[in-house]
C-alpha cells in the first residue's frame, strides 16, 4: 500500500479535533494533543484557514471549524433555492426581451426546466416547469453541456437524435460548438429542436464558480434573430440576467 | 443589480417597504420595472409569549440605510427620482415623544396577542362587533387602537404626557414619513386612509378620527396623525440622499399590493403570500358589512378621488410556517427547500397542519384556537408534513375565498398572486387545485413596493392615471386546476375537521 501524505493525515486530524469538545482551541493546544511542533501546527492550520476550513476568532487567537466545511456537507444547490433567487431576474428578462424565459438544470439525462416565466404578451400559454429538454439540442442543454462535466458526459453518451435537419449530432461538431459556447459565454439554438423557434441561453454560476444552471429566453425565430443570426441585444440580456443570478448566489463579478 | 441601458436614464420612482421582518428600498422605471433594490432586516424582539416588538430606532435607521444603498445600486441621484411613495406592515404601533423624536416603547406589532383581554373588556355586553359598523373591523388584538391604549396604561406617566400634547401616535407610514420629512424639526405627523382604516380608530363612513370610539377606548385626539389620501404630497424629504424629493404616497401593505396588481376595479382580488397571507378584493365605492369574518377596509384613495373600498381576508400564519419549519424544527436549512421536501411524496400521508400559532383569523377569529397537527400515523415521515406546510396556506386561502363569494357575490374567476412564496410552484399549483380557479402571477413579484410606487407616481404626474399602470401589468406564470372534485371535497372536509381540533385551546386567559 502506498504511502499516506503525512500533512493531509495531521489536516484531517485538526479537524476532527476542532470539531469535538470544545469549540474553540489555542495552537498550542492543538499542537499538544497531536503531538506535533508549533511550528508544524501552526504551517497546517494556516493553510486550512486559507482554505475556509477553519477560522481563527480574531479576539483571542484561538481557532475553530470554518463556514466552508457546512458548505462542502451541503454542497448542492436546492433548485427551488435558485428559482427562488432567480424569480425577479428573469421577471425582469421576460420583460426587456419580450419572449418566454427558462431556468434549466442538468436532470438525469437532460435539463429540466425549473422556472418559466410568460412571454410578456397575454396571449394564452401553458406553465412548462418540470419538462425535460434535450441535452445537445437546446441552449440551455449546451450551455450546461460547456459548463458542467457531468452534463457534457451524459450529452456525449446519450444518442443525439436529429429533431430538424439543424440539429448537429455528430460528436466532432457537437464539442465544436461547446469550445464555442466556453469561448463566447452564450449557446444558441436556432431551429435544432423546434422548426421555427429559437432560443438563447448563458450559465448561472454559485459562489465557487461551479456552473448550476442556465437561462434561456426562447421565441420565435423572427422575433429572436435577425439576418440569420440572433439579435446582439437579446444575448447581452440573457447574459446580464444569469450574471444577476450568479451574483445573488454569491458569484464574484466575471 | 444596476441600471443598465435597458432602463434609460430615468426618472425613476422610489418606494420603501417598512416591512415586518425587514425595511427595504426599491427604484423603479417608468415601465414599473425594478432598477435597483436594497433590503436590510430587524431584530424581532419576544419579550413574552405571544408578544411581539420591534425597536423603531433600529427600523429607522435601517429605512435611511437602504433608501441609500437602493439609490446608490442604481447609480443615480435625487435628481433623477421625481417622488418617494411607502407601504408599511400594517397595524404596528409606536408612541414617541414629538420633542426628542424618541419611541416611549417599543413599537407592538401587529402579531402581538397582549390586548387580547384588552379586547374582550372594551367588546362589553356587545361583543366582538361593538365598532364594526364604523370601522368594518371586529374587536381583536390585531388593530391599533387597543394597542395605544395598552401603552397609555402600561408605560408610566405615559398618559399625562400624551394628554400634554407631548406625545405621537403613528403606524409604521407616520413613523417613517414623520422622520422623512424633518422629524423634530418640522416633521409631518401623517397617515394614509388605508392604514388609519386598521386602527379601529377611524369611521369608514366619513374617513375621519370617530370621537366616540376615542373616548371608548381612551385614547386622547392630541395623539392622533392627521388622516389624508393615500396619493398626495405630503411633505419632502429633508436631509439623507434625497433630499428635497417629495414623499407622495402612503398604503398599508396589502393595499399597496392590491394597487400594484392594479386592481382597480370592482370584484377584482389578488393574494400576498408572505409571513402571512392577505386577500384582498377590491368593492368599489361599497361600504360591504362581513357576515363572514371578513374585514371591510379600505383599498386606497387617490388624492381628492373618492375612497375606493375593499374586503380582506387574512391569514397569521403562512410564510411564517415555513421559517418556524427552518428554525425551531430543523426540518429544512432554507424556506425554498420545504417544495424539495414536499416533491418527495406524492400526498399528505394523512396528515393536516393547522398553525393557528396566535389563534384563528378570518374567518373565524377565534384567539383561542392554538396549532395542531393532526391525522398522524406511524407512517407518517417529515416530506408529508412539508406537504400538509403548503397544503395549510392553500385551504386557508380557499375558506377566504369562500367568505369573500359568499358577502361579496362575486365568484372568484382568477387570483392574482404576489410575495415571496409565489417562488413555490408547487404551493401555487395546490393553490389552483384547492380554489378549483386559475392562479395568475403577475410579472414583477414587488407588488407591494410597486403599489407605493405607483400611487407616489400618480400624486406627482409621473403616470397620467390607472389605466396607463393598468398597461404595464404582465402575466409571468398561471397555474391551472389539476386536482379532481372528488379529492378536493375529500381534502377540504378533512381540513375542516383538523381545524375545528384547535378551537377552544386556551380556556382562560390573563
Amino acid at each position: 500500500m502506498a504511502k499516506n501524505i503525512q500533512s493531509l493525515e495531521r489536516a484531517a486530524a485538526m479537524l476532527r479535533l476542532l470539531a469535538g469538545g470544545e469549540r474553540r482551541l489555542g495552537l498550542s493546544d492543538i499542537a499538544s494533543s497531536l503531538g506535533l511542533a508549533k511550528g508544524t501546527a501552526h504551517g497546517i492550520l494556516r493553510t486550512l484557514q486559507a482554505e475556509g476550513f477553519v477560522e481563527q476568532d480574531p479576539a483571542s487567537g484561538r481557532y475553530q471549524l470554518g463556514a466552508e466545511l457546512l458548505r462542502l456537507g451541503n454542497s448542492y444547490l436546492d433548485v427551488h433555492e435558485l428559482r427562488a433567487r432567480a424569480l425577479v431576474w428573469t421577471d425582469d428578462l421576460a420583460r426587456s426581451s419580450g419572449e418566454s424565459v427558462h431556468l434549466g438544470v442538468l436532470h438525469q439525462h437532460g435539463v429540466l426546466v425549473i422556472h418559466h416565466v410568460f412571454r410578456p404578451d397575454d396571449s394564452r400559454q401553458v406553465l412548462e416547469v418540470g419538462a425535460m429538454q434535450p441535452l445537445h439540442s437546446t441552449a440551455l442543454g449546451k450551455v450546461l453541456s460547456a459548463y458542467d462535466p457531468v452534463a457534457h458526459s451524459e450529452a456525449v453518451e446519450v444518442e443525439r437524435k436529429a429533431f430538424t435537419p439543424r440539429t448537429v449530432t455528430s460528436l466532432d461538431d457537437f464539442e465544436e460548438l461547446l469550445d464555442l459556447t466556453r469561448a463566447r459565454g452564450w449557446a444558441a439554438d436556432v431551429e435544432e429542436t423546434w422548426e421555427g423557434v429559437a432560443s438563447v441561453a448563458a450559465p448561472i454560476h454559485d459562489r465557487r464558480r461551479m456552473p448550476v444552471g442556465a437561462v434561456a429566453i426562447t421565441g420565435a425565430v423572427e422575433r429572436v434573430c435577425e439576418r440569420g443570426e440572433l439579435r446582439s441585444e437579446l444575448v447581452a440580456a440573457v447574459r446580464e440576467c444569469a450574471r444577476a443570478v450568479s451574483r445573488d448566489l454569491g458569484a464574484g463579478r466575471f | 443589480m444596476t441600471a443598465t441601458t435597458s432602463h434609460g436614464a430615468g426618472p425613476f420612482i422610489a418606494a420603501i417597504d417598512q416591512g415586518t421582518t425587514s425595511s427595504r428600498c426599491i427604484v423603479f422605471d417608468r415601465d414599473g420595472r425594478i432598477v435597483s433594490v436594497d433590503q436590510k432586516e430587524h431584530e424581532q424582539i419576544f419579550p413574552k409569549p405571544g408578544w411581539v416588538e420591534h425597536d423603531a430606532a433600529e427600523i429607522w435607521a435601517n429605512v435611511q440605510e437602504v433608501v441609500a444603498g437602493a439609490i446608490e445600486k442604481a447609480g443615480i441621484t435625487a435628481a433623477d427620482v421625481k417622488a418617494i411613495g411607502i407601504t408599511n406592515q400594517r397595524e404596528t404601533t409606536l408612541l414617541w415623544d414629538r420633542n426628542t423624536g424618541e419611541p416611549v416603547h417599543n413599537a407592538i406589532v401587529w402579531q402581538d396577542t397582549r390586548t387580547d383581554a384588552l379586547c374582550r373588556e372594551l367588546g362589553r355586553n356587545v361583543g366582538q362587533d361593538r365598532f364594526r359598523r364604523e370601522t368594518g373591523l371586529p374587536l381583536a388584538s390585531y388593530f391599533a387602537g387597543p394597542k395605544v391604549r395598552w401603552l397609555l396604561d402600561n408605560v408610566e406617566g405615559l398618559r399625562e404626557r400624551a394628554e400634554r400634547g407631548e406625545i405621537l401616535f403613528g403606524t409604521m407610514d407616520s413613523w417613517v414619513i414623520w422622520n422623512l420629512t424633518g422629524g423634530t424639526d418640522g416633521g409631518r405627523h401623517v397617515t394614509d386612509v388605508t392604514n388609519a382604516s386598521r386602527t379601529m380608530l377611524m369611521n369608514l363612513h366619513t374617513m375621519e378620527w370617530d370621537d366616540k370610539i376615542l373616548q371608548s377606548m381612551e385614547v386622547p385626539a392630541a395623539v392622533l396623525p392627521e388622516i389624508r389620501s393615500s396619493a398626495e404630497v405630503y411633505g419632502h424629504v429633508k436631509g439623507g440622499v434625497l433630499d428635497g424629493i417629495p414623499v407622495a404616497s402612503a398604503l398599508g401593505d396589502q393595499q399597496a399590493a392590491l394597487f400594484g396588481q392594479t386592481c382597480f376595479a370592482e370584484g377584482e382580488a389578488k393574494s400576498t403570500y408572505g409571513t402571512g397571507t392577505f386577500m384582498l378584493m377590491n368593492t368599489g365605492d361599497k361600504v360591504i358589512n362581513s357576515y363572514s369574518g371578513l374585514l371591510t377596509t379600505v383599498g386606497y384613495r387617490i388624492g381628492d378621488d373618492k375612497p375606493v373600498y375593499a374586503l380582506e381576508g387574512s391569514i397569521a400564519v403562512t410564510g411564517s410556517l415555513v421559517q418556524w419549519m427552518r428554525d425551531q424544527m430543523g426540518l429544512v436549512s432554507t424556506a425554498a427547500e420545504i417544495e424539495t421536501l414536499a416533491l418527495t411524496v406524492e400526498d399528505n400521508g394523512g396528515a393536516y397542519f393547522v398553525p393557528a400559532f396566535s389563534g384563528l383569523f378570518a374567518p373565524y377569529w377565534r384567539s383561542d384556537a392554538r396549532g395542531v397537527i393532526a391525522g398522524l400515523t406511524r407512517y407518517v415521515t417529515k416530506a408529508h408534513i412539508a406537504r400538509a406546510v403548503l397544503e395549510a396556506t392553500a385551504w386557508q386561502t380557499r375558506e377566504i375565498t369562500d367568505a369573500m363569494t359568499k358577502d361579496s357575490g362575486v365568484e372568484l374567476s382568477a387570483l392574482k398572486v404576489d410575495g415571496g412564496m409565489t417562488s413555490n410552484n408547487l404551493l401555487m399549483q395546490t393553490l389552483s387545485d384547492v380554489l378549483d380557479a386559475p392562479v395568475v402571477r403577475p410579472m414583477v413579484a414587488e407588488t407591494t413596493c410597486l403599489g407605493a410606487a405607483y400611487a407616489a407616481g400618480l400624486a406627482v404626474g409621473f403616470w397620467p392615471d390607472t389605466d396607463a399602470l393598468r398597461s404595464n401589468w404582465r402575466r409571468a406564470a398561471e397555474w391551472t386546476p389539476r386536482m379532481d372534485a372528488e379529492t378536493r371535497d375529500r381534502e377540504y372536509k378533512n381540513w375542516l375537521k383538523a381545524v375545528e381540533r384547535t378551537m377552544g385551546w386556551i380556556e382562560d386567559e390573563e
